[in-house]
């Protein structure tokens, strides 16, 4: 075992795919010398040269649309998007070329690309700095979302969705970057648990909650938090949000028969509006109450001296546990 | 006035101050430049490429009347293009790498893509008519210059594998104004990419005049980017085969991509969903029917004494059995089992999908049952 930061972490699984996988290339804006604006490709570039890490013109679009080309010709891209809301002028090749050309090509060309965006607020960015886009992401067919909130995690994951022969979007929280962690770097992949496979973060018996990226860990503050007042909060980072390990989330929903999804990107659509739905046909007899959204609001990312008031947070987690136990909340009283 | 008001194609984009090897009269111009590049090509080759030509022509005219007959759901034509993609498709090799759109049906028929495959996409049969590593030749692509980025990135992968193979990007001139395709231009020069940019200026985006693109020829624009930018007589089939030629050299030889523009012209409709009648004149068309890309080598031929009777009959035979085949495939393309809707979405096992499937096959079997039951199978 080995301390490392989320963001060195992802560093060492990039290291070790790209030493184990001579296909696989990392490509994107200011990743060779410098090393990434977060330094997660930081010495890849001179340890693996400038055609396994490419520092590429400024344009997404470009970015994603000859990623599309390598992968036609047996490579596997790993893409940076610097910032979340950069990903959108590489939108269209995202969505209409990476996610569908193994299915239009009836399976004969693989898009095994590996799209890493740092994602979502919390550290007083600037606009189009700390969005959350995954709802995009997980409602397009032919792609797999998936978000890491951990160093562990982030080691093991970002080498299986480059393993991956489907393309996966890789959300890293980027608040948690510097964040350290126990990491297993001798551990064998194929060991590991699927990226597609959810994580019981916290045990608990009284309601779930579920949740991915940055806010795992404010989840765990809230069931710390929680267990003074007698509460037992059982935690699951979701880590795929497309496709979802429904097992884990219905298993847990069944014995606590109450659920709270938490979440930085809005509610409408999103990913807590699906969850909140599957959940409830799959298990609608085992619910004691409706199943609760924390979410970011419906607006445009405010400005970094407002964040504080859009992010979900250890007391609006609470709030909307209790609102899932039916205790005094900030909804008591207000008409459905 | 605003652009799109114009009737005429504009100025700028005028079928002169280009190359031309072969003129619409049949004439040969020497051209020192470009001779070289084709000086293999005797009058046999010649005759062969007219042969080329002459069939993908009667393969889109059965196909048109393929859909006029119900038998396809859609058709892009290509009349009038067949010199600007047989002359390019002809200069490749077989380990190049072609990413088109979706008109490149000669180019398809070039790289051996069978009758039937032809079809499938436009029957409404399958999402692509064939595997893209059996002929080199991506699957065709609909978002408007979207495989010019491919295109590039396939390039950069085959240089840093240090092969001398080479890619073509096929687009046409309402492509110029996407952003995927200056990108790729981009990309292209700054890696050397070994990719060679086609495109077919056929005028018309649609009811778009290419004026409304561009306000220069569009090979203009790739000396903003950094490369050679070559305006050829699309029409001329040994023009187009020499300057393909030309730019494939540059790019085995590692000094990167080109821009061709290929000045062409679509003499049918943009698909068989469209009506040119509502943007363009019977003039512009009498125009352009007289630069007709098969007529002026025919008489190039004559006149050197080669006997184009004799070739114009075998070549009418061949192209007629090539479209009986045509015909006949409709009837080998299957319709496709309804589960085969969730194929290929993903590489790898996804439960979500694999709910979904199930529960749609659940469903559809409650229907065998009934039927089953109730021995009302064939009234359903």
């Amino acid at each position: 075992m080995t301390t490392l930061t989320l963001g060195k972490a992802i560093n060492q699984g990039l290291r070790r795919s790209l030493a184990s996988d001579d296909k696989v290339v990392l490509m994107g804006e200011d990743i060779g010398t410098l090393g990434g604006v977060f330094r997660i490709t930081d010495g890849l570039k001179a340890e693996f040269g400038a055609h396994r890490v490419v520092d590429t013109p400024l344009s997404e679009a470009g970015i994603m649309g000859t990623a599309v080309g390598l992968a036609y010709r047996g490579f596997r891209p790993v893409v940076e998007i610097q910032f979340d809301g950069f990903v959108y002028p590489g939108f269209d090749q995202l969505v209409a070329q990476v996610a569908k050309l193994h299915y239009r090509s009836r399976g004969t060309v693989r898009m095994p690309l590996t799209i890493r965006i740092p994602f979502g607020g919390g550290i007083g960015a600037a606009e189009h700095h700390s969005e959350s886009p995954e709802a995009y992401f997980a409602h397009t067919a032919g792609l797999r979302v998936v978000a890491c909130s951990n160093p562990a995690d982030a080691y093991v994951m970002i080498q299986q969705a480059i393993a991956s022969d489907d393309p996966v979007i890789f959300l890293e929280p980027k608040r948690r970057y510097h964040v350290k962690g126990e990491v297993d770097e001798t551990a064998s992949l194929a060991d590991a648990k699927p990226m597609g496979v959810a994580s019981v973060a916290a045990a608990g018996s009284d309601v779930t909650l579920v949740t991915y990226g940055a806010l795992v860990q404010t989840a765990r503050d809230a069931a710390i938090a929680a267990a003074e007042d007698g509460i037992s909060i059982e935690v699951i980072d979701l880590r795929s949000l497309a496709p979802v390990d429904y097992a884990t989330v219905e298993a847990s929903v069944r014995r606590t028969g109450r659920l709270v999804v938490a979440h930085e990107a809005g509610q409408q659509g999103g990913v807590g509006a699906e969850l909140a739905a599957s959940i409830t046909e799959r298990c609608f007899e085992f619910l004691e109450a409706a199943p609760v959204r924390v979410t970011g609001h419906d607006i445009p990312y405010p400005p970094a001296k407002l964040e504080k008031h859009h992010l979900p947070d250890l007391d609006r987690i609470l709030d909307g546990v209790d609102r899932a136990l039916g205790r005094p909340n900030s909804l008591s009283g207000v008409e459905a | 006035m605003t652009p799109s008001d114009r009737d005429a194609t504009g100025l700028l984009t005028r079928p002169d101050h280009f190359v031309q090897l072969v003129t619409p009269a049949g004439e040969r111009r020497t051209d020192a430049e470009f001779d070289p590049w084709v000086a293999d090509v005797d009058t046999a080759a010649l005759g062969r490429l007219y042969r080329d030509m002459a069939i993908v022509r009667r393969i889109d005219t059965e196909a048109t009347a393929l859909q006029r007959q119900g038998e396809l759901g859609l058709w892009p034509p290509l009349m009038g293009q067949e010199a600007a993609q047989i002359g390019s498709a002809r200069g490749l090799r077989d380990d190049d790498f072609v990413f088109s759109s979706y008109r490149e049906h000669a180019v398809a028929w070039c790289r051996g893509v069978s009758a039937a495959d032809l079809l499938r996409v436009w029957r409404g049969s399958a999402a692509s008519g064939w595997n893209p590593y059996d002929h080199n030749m991506a699957v065709p692509q609909i978002i408007i210059g979207a495989q010019a980025l491919h295109a590039t990135g396939y390039a950069m992968g085959a240089a840093w594998e240090g092969t001398d193979t080479a890619t073509i990007a096929y687009f046409g001139d309402g492509a110029t104004s996407e952003g995927d395709v200056n990108e790729a231009f981009i990309f292209a020069a700054s890696f050397d990419a070994p990719v060679v940019f086609f495109c077919q200026n056929n005028q018309w985006a649609i009811s778009e005049p290419v004026g409304l693109q561009s306000k220069q020829p569009l090979a203009r624009r790739a000396d903003g980017f950094g490369m050679p930018g070559i305006r050829v007589d699309g029409n001329d089939v040994l023009a187009v085969l020499a300057a393909t030629r030309i730019a494939l050299d540059r790019a085995r030889r590692g000094e990167g991509p080109t821009l061709i523009e290929a000045v062409t012209y679509r003499l049918g409709p943009h698909t068989t969903a469209d009506d040119p009648k509502r943007y363009r004149t019977e003039e512009e068309l009498a125009e352009w029917g007289a630069r007709d890309p098969l007529a002026r080598v025919l008489t190039l031929l004559a006149s050197t004494g080669f006997d184009t009777e004799a070739l114009e009959r075998e070549v009418a035979e061949e192209a007629g059995r090539v479209a009986a085949e045509l015909r006949a495939a409709i009837t080998t393309i299957p319709d496709p089992d309804a589960m085969t809707v969730f194929d290929h979405v993903y590489a790898e096992p996804n439960t979500h999908l694999a709910r979904q499937r199930d529960h749609y096959a659940r469903y559809l079997a409650m229907f065998d049952e009934g039927a089953a039951a109730s021995g009302e199978g064939a009234a359903r």
